[in-house]
């Protein structure tokens, strides 16, 4: 098998890889723990030196740290109810036979192709918006009177769009699960006489269950750091602050670089949480 | 699955799909049309659905007061960098890991995607001051690296999954005839890892076409993509809903066209290949 020659050029091959990535985390890394202990404020007086972990109580004593988080939460859990649900649903809607099932798939695959600004600037405006948005001219049809629906329900208007970004990926991918479940199993239950629901419950759920561990993960992952849909839309007002929003708005907006680099601090450990649970699958899943 | 089902029932599945299918895609098709209308058929109430008078003129408009094509070119040069530098630093790596694996090769390619679980924003700062520093701030080379960076974990992972596919045996018997590690790479596993390749690029593409983080906050005039000329709609150009129409359609038309052929490949993309 492989010669002790081909041992030492594959780690040459390696070698730019790993050096370029272990580079591209531990510099800011480095950088981001290094600031999180400093005073440092680049427009008013630079760096002022040591405040240990000041800058780790103040970000969560800060009175925009609970709502913050609370924020985060709402969004990444009511995304992942929404796109789990429904991407289940939807999967096996297109796992049944029908025509045109390829077209149908490419319609329902479109939103996540969309770049975040765009989506979420042609909700805002050409959806949402109180005078012209179409949400507009259907509630004034039924009578109603038209809602500005990112300020006054901002937060379900933001989970909305969001999930129409994500709902894609979760079908996608769940679809891609259910396609390798064995129709026999379905059959032999049909044959016995086992109500839709129960083939449901016994056997698809199942044999889901670890695509749909795999969507929370990912999207959980890519959640937690939503930003262009926050910025383009509502800036971070209107109970929509999330907690890289309010990470963001420290560092570049108020430029108090120590600050928000324990709120930095603060993300990378939360992500890491989930990240740990991702990789033991992912893992589990290389030895096999 | 193929099961055999009652016409009545596949009429019924159909039907419910694509009134699904349509409502889903209903928002990209609703900006695909607004942006053929005169900005007063796009806020006529009530909404005009198809029979309005189909013009081009939203598309010169905005590409012509808003420099369109210098935000394309940038949209292309950071994507298309990206793509090809990760592709250029991924081969040799997923290569060697697929085909001469060590007892830490698994370590290695978990690490490498846990680095792409680094919040952005965590980074932000010192990526930011970096930049200043080498003078990389709102330049497209700038982009193409960090780009290329964010992206390398899953270009190695999926490039991997399909070297892996490729039969040893293969190799072995080329090794037996005499070739060289070179020969080996160039002749027998770039050519029956081309397909793989492809969709890694064109799902790289795409992915690095959309981000809006990095995009957003390291560029200002000269370097920006299609991702900030939207957001430059925010507010209040974006009013002018025909205009937004016609400059998003412009910025998502190439990445839906090329997303299409690549929806295999995506989930194994994104899912590091733990479903396929």
């Amino acid at each position: 098998m492989a010669t002790k020659a081909s041992r030492s050029a594959a780690r040459l091959m390696m070698a730019p890889a790993v050096v370029l990535l272990l580079g591209w985390m531990l510099v800011p890394l480095i950088m981001t723990l290094w600031f999180s202990f400093r005073t440092y404020l680049p427009l008013r007086g630079g760096d002022q030196g040591w405040t240990g972990f000041d800058n780790y109580v103040r970000f969560v004593t800060s009175s925009a740290f609970w709502p913050a988080v609370q924020t985060t939460l709402i969004i990444v859990v009511g995304v992942l109810i929404i796109t789990v649900v429904l991407g289940v649903l939807l999967a096996m809607l297109l796992d049944q036979p029908m025509w045109g099932q390829g077209v149908v798939r490419i319609l329902v695959i479109a939103p996540f192709f969309v770049m975040p600004t765009v989506s979420a600037l042609v909700w805002k405006n050409m959806f949402m918006d109180p005078v012209n948005g179409l949400f507009a001219h259907l509630w004034r049809f039924f009578g109603a009177e038209p809602v500005s629906w990112l300020s006054d329900a901002a937060m379900p208007s933001i989970i909305m769009i969001v999930s129409w970004q994500w709902l894609p990926f979760a079908t996608l991918i769940l679809l891609t699960a259910i396609q390798s479940l064995d129709s026999e199993q379905l059959e032999a239950a049909e044959m016995d006489g086992a109500p839709k629901l129960k083939q449901f419950y016994y056997i698809i759920l199942p044999h889901l269950g670890r695509a749909i561990t795999i969507v929370i993960l990912i999207q959980t992952i890519f959640l937690l750091a939503i930003f262009a849909e926050i910025f383009v839309t509502t800036g971070g007002a209107f109970g929509t602050r999330t907690l890289s929003y309010l990470i963001f708005q420290r560092v570049l907006e108020s430029q108090n670089v120590g600050l928000g680099s324990a709120g930095g601090v603060y993300a990378i450990i939360l992500a890491n949480i989930v990240a740990i649970f991702l990789m033991r699958i992912v893992g589990k899943n290389l030895d096999n | 699955m193929a099961r055999a089902v009652t016409p009545r029932r596949k009429l019924i599945n159909t039907g419910f799909a694509w009134a699904i299918g349509l409502l889903i895609f209903f928002p990209i098709l609703w900006t695909i049309l607004t942006s053929f209308k005169t900005e007063a058929q796009a806020i006529a109430s009530p909404p005009i659905f198809l029979n309005f008078d189909w013009t081009l003129e939203n598309y010169g408009v905005v590409m012509e007061r808003s420099n369109y094509a210098r935000f394309l070119w940038n949209s292309i040069i950071i994507a298309g960098g990206s793509t090809i530098l990760g592709l250029i630093i991924a081969v040799p790596a997923a290569w060697s890991m697929a085909f001469v694996p060590s007892r830490r090769t698994k370590d290695i390619l978990l690490w490498m995607l846990s680095t792409k679980m680094l919040p952005a924003v965590g980074v932000l700062y010192p990526i930011y001051l970096l930049f200043i520093q080498m003078g990389l701030l709102d330049s497209r080379a700038g982009l193409v690296i960090v780009m290329m960076l964010i992206n390398l974990p899953i270009i190695i992972w999926m490039l991997y999954t399909y070297f892996r596919e490729i039969p040893v045996e293969i190799l072995e018997a080329a090794r037996m005839d005499g070739a060289t590690l070179r020969e080996e790479v160039l002749y027998i596993l770039t050519p029956m890892a081309i397909p793989g390749i492809a969709s890694t690029m064109l799902l790289n593409f795409i992915l690095a076409w959309n981000e809006a983080f990095w995009t957003l906050n390291l560029t200002a005039v000269d370097a920006a993509p299609l991702t900030a000329f939207i957001a430059s709609y925010s507010s209040p150009e974006g009013l002018f809903f025909a205009k937004l129409s016609a400059a998003s359609t412009m910025a998502i038309a190439p990445i839906l066209i090329l997303g299409w052929f690549s929806q295999k490949q995506l989930v194994r993309g994104l899912t590091f290949g733990a479903v396929k």
